[in-house]
């Protein structure tokens, strides 16, 4: 895999003066993969941090997005190229994968065609792009259709990198899709192949309804849709690999148990209630199992079961409760969970055969791991230094799994919960109060491009889609 | 009269009879006893006497109609009201049930009549008041919530006199059957929450059936963060919702 997030860890500088060892090896091994620029907190202290890392001369390709043009006069290309536009140029400027030139910076007569581009005035300053995206849209008897082109503007004599064209019904919705799958398409040619998110899914709970529910959006906080219709409370939905299940927490007559949502049947699935207190449900990569607590055998523990909630079995037995399991979701080997027999909770992972058990927290009130899809990191709800007086609130952090070395990603302004992995490893989605009620945030894995989603009500534990 | 002799008693006996034979003579053959010459005075007629009450049932608050006649009376009083016309009426709104006792005196004797005005309760208000609080109520009044440490779920030393009073009533009422809640302050993050306010659930019901309470009538449930008693962000706040919360269950 050529993509890999970055990390380099001067962590705590203010007392070594130096990287720790590991530190600058993991930076080096690091360093060639490295397209995402981590950063690491240079003092310990929330309110003073700064930006350091291995690759910070590394220039993303620089890529000029003029709005798209009307191909015809039809009277709905307006509302629907806004659409259009918008959604294609958040796509490309949340990815992180390219730099976007600056609007001020176009000439003024941009291109709708392959005919109309003018090669000098994009290749060099002031817009000074590589790359050029543009092209068209078109309402004509109830269809829309898109015309897009990527140019390698600095190769004037081959400069089609991709030509693509989309026909669908002229709608609002059908404008935003288009405009994901081409930005998906442009993401996945300049991002190392790896294919783009905007076509993935965030779910997500909601009490807008006057209880909290599951609700699914699209991962740029468009097309919010409430699912469930429980009426008590649901937590914790996790949706399946193949995005067609999402297990969920829920308040049911027999007490909490784990309950299976069908997004192709839109209704609750069957699914066995095992008794006790069944919460945090988690999914193999493969889509065969499913790891939760439960509190049936007396204290809460790690269970699993296979997807249709036979052959459960438990894998943790200590005397402390554990929660919040997360598989591995690379190999399906281990899982990371939430474990307190230390007192405050902590991270710890565990072979999915139960052996080898590893703390990977050394402190503090660490909760809510969450794996990387390329197997190497943790994402997690970390306060460091817990106790009266102590400042800061649980923030987001990574943590490579091999070594144990973290970064911090979020800094104050609230509790930070819940993070989770997009489909490319990219982006983490995950809820904060930062705005002063919860809401659901999403930033780039190296903490920038932080924006949030939603703003109706209050929004918690997002769980993104695997693809 | 005991000490009087049988003669004596014999004599008084008879001359009672000719005495009372002579007026019911005189009463009921009025017109008969005309001819004997000379006429003696005619004894001053008796006086009569009546009372009644219309209606003679109302309910607290309402008033009735007292009415009375009398004949050959000069003095008239009713019990409780005074002196009052030889006839008359008058409205009467008694908060009892009340019998009014008419007494007419006049040279011819005295005259009684009664009637009586029942006062009923209001049907529909205020049933009959139980004998003692309901079950549900001594439930609320007696069984004390427990409360927890930050991020613990052991029952601490200051909660151990709650849980004994707690498990002394429960046992004491033996047919009551309650659910534990579990609940957690808002600081912690979801999950972990759930869980440890499982556990807190089940400390409280560990300890109750250590105390002798049977565990089939408990029923436990965590709520977590999801339901907390105080909204603010201060430790008065937080210890509030690190609580075991007992329902009682109907």
């Amino acid at each position: 895999m050529s993509f890999a997030v970055c990390f380099n860890f001067f962590k705590r500088m203010h007392l070594n003066r130096r990287p720790t060892p590991l530190s600058a090896a993991l930076a080096v091994r690091l360093a060639s993969a490295c397209l995402l620029l981590l950063f690491s907190p240079l003092f310990a202290s929330a309110q003073d941090w700064v930006r350091t890392g291995s690759g910070l001369g590394v220039e993303k390709v620089r890529l000029a997005v003029p709005d798209f043009k009307p191909a015809n006069n039809d009277p709905q290309n307006t509302a629907l190229l806004k659409t259009f536009n918008d959604t294609f140029w958040n796509d490309l400027d949340n990815s992180g994968v390219v730099e976007l030139v600056s609007k001020s910076f176009y000439p003024l007569q941009v291109p709708g065609n392959p005919t109309e581009v003018t090669f000098g005035v994009w290749n060099s300053p002031p817009p000074s792009a590589a790359m050029l995206a543009f092209g068209n849209l078109a309402v004509a008897a109830g269809k829309v259709v898109v015309q897009g082109w990527l140019y390698d503007v600095k190769n004037t004599a081959s400069p089609l990198v991709l030509g693509k064209q989309y026909t669908d019904l002229a709608t609002d919705d059908s404008a935003r899709i288009i405009a994901h799958k081409f930005a998906d398409e442009i993401i996945f040619r300049l991002g190392g192949g790896i294919q783009g998110i905007a076509e993935s899914k965030i779910f997500f709970v909601s009490d807008r309804s006057g209880h909290k529910e599951i609700w699914s959006m699209d991962y740029d906080g468009s097309n919010q849709r409430q699912l469930t219709h429980q009426g008590s409370i649901s937590l914790s939905p996790r949706v399946s690999p193949d995005g067609t299940r999402i297990a969920f927490s829920s308040l049911t007559k027999s007490g909490w148990e784990i309950l299976m949502y069908s997004t192709e049947l839109n209704r609750i699935v069957s699914f066995p209630h095992f008794g006790g207190a069944n919460f945090s449900p988690s999914w193999s990569p493969d889509g065969a199992r499913l790891a939760f607590s439960s509190s049936r055998g007396g204290h809460s523990q790690i269970y699993i079961c296979d997807a249709s909630g036979a052959n459960l079995h438990p894998l943790t037995a200590g005397k402390g409760l554990d929660v919040s399991p997360a598989w591995n979701r690379k190999t399906g080997a281990q899982m990371a969970f939430v474990g307190d027999s230390t007192r405050l909770p902590q991270i710890y992972t565990i072979e999915a055969d139960g052996t080898n058990e590893q703390r990977m927290t050394d402190q503090g009130y660490a909760v809510d791991p969450n794996w990387s899809p390329n197997g190497q990191f943790l994402a997690l709800a970390w306060k460091r230094n817990y106790g009266p007086g102590e400042p800061g609130s649980r923030d987001i952090y990574l943590m490579d799994i091999a070594s144990k070395q973290w970064v911090q990603l979020t800094h104050a302004g609230g509790s930070h919960d819940s993070p989770s992995w997009s489909p490319d490893g990219r982006h983490i989605v995950f809820q904060s109060s930062r705005s002063g009620k919860e809401e659901i945030w999403e930033m780039l894995a190296d903490g920038t491009k932080l924006h949030q989603l939603t703003f109706t009500g209050r929004n918690t534990q997002p769980n993104w889609s695997w693809k | 009269m005991r000490k009087t002799t049988m003669k004596q008693q014999t004599l008084k006996s008879v001359a009672t009879a000719l005495a009372l034979s002579a007026i019911l003579m005189l009463g009921a053959c009025k017109k008969k006893a005309a001819p004997p010459p000379p006429p003696p005075p005619p004894p001053p007629p008796a006086p009569t006497a009546s009372i009644s009450v219309s209606p003679d049932t109302i309910q607290p608050g309402q008033s009735a109609t007292l009415s009375w006649q009398t004949s050959n009376a000069s003095d008239v009083s009713i019990d409780g009201i005074g002196a009052v016309q030889p006839s008359g009426s008058q409205q009467v709104t008694p908060t009892d049930s009340t019998t009014y006792h008419l007494t007419a005196k006049g040279s011819g004797g005295t005259q009684d009549a009664t009637t009586r005005l029942t006062v009923t309760p209001p049907p529909a208000t205020a049933p009959p008041p139980p004998p003692s609080t309901s079950e549900e109520d001594l439930f609320g009044q007696s069984v004390k919530d427990i409360y927890f440490e930050y991020d613990k779920s052991d029952i601490r030393g200051d909660q151990q006199a709650a849980i004994q009073a707690d498990a002394q009533f429960l046992s004491q009422h033996s047919n009551i059957n309650f659910t534990i809640e579990g609940h957690c302050d808002s600081r912690g993050s979801t999950e972990y929450n759930l869980a440890l306010g499982d556990q807190r659930a089940s400390s409280v019901k560990s300890a109750l059936v250590a105390a002798g309470v049977s565990a089939n009538r408990i029923k436990t449930i965590s709520y977590g963060k999801e339901k907390p008693f105080c909204m603010e962000e201060n430790e008065a706040c937080w210890q509030q919702n690190r609580r075991g919360h007992f329902v009682y269950q109907k």
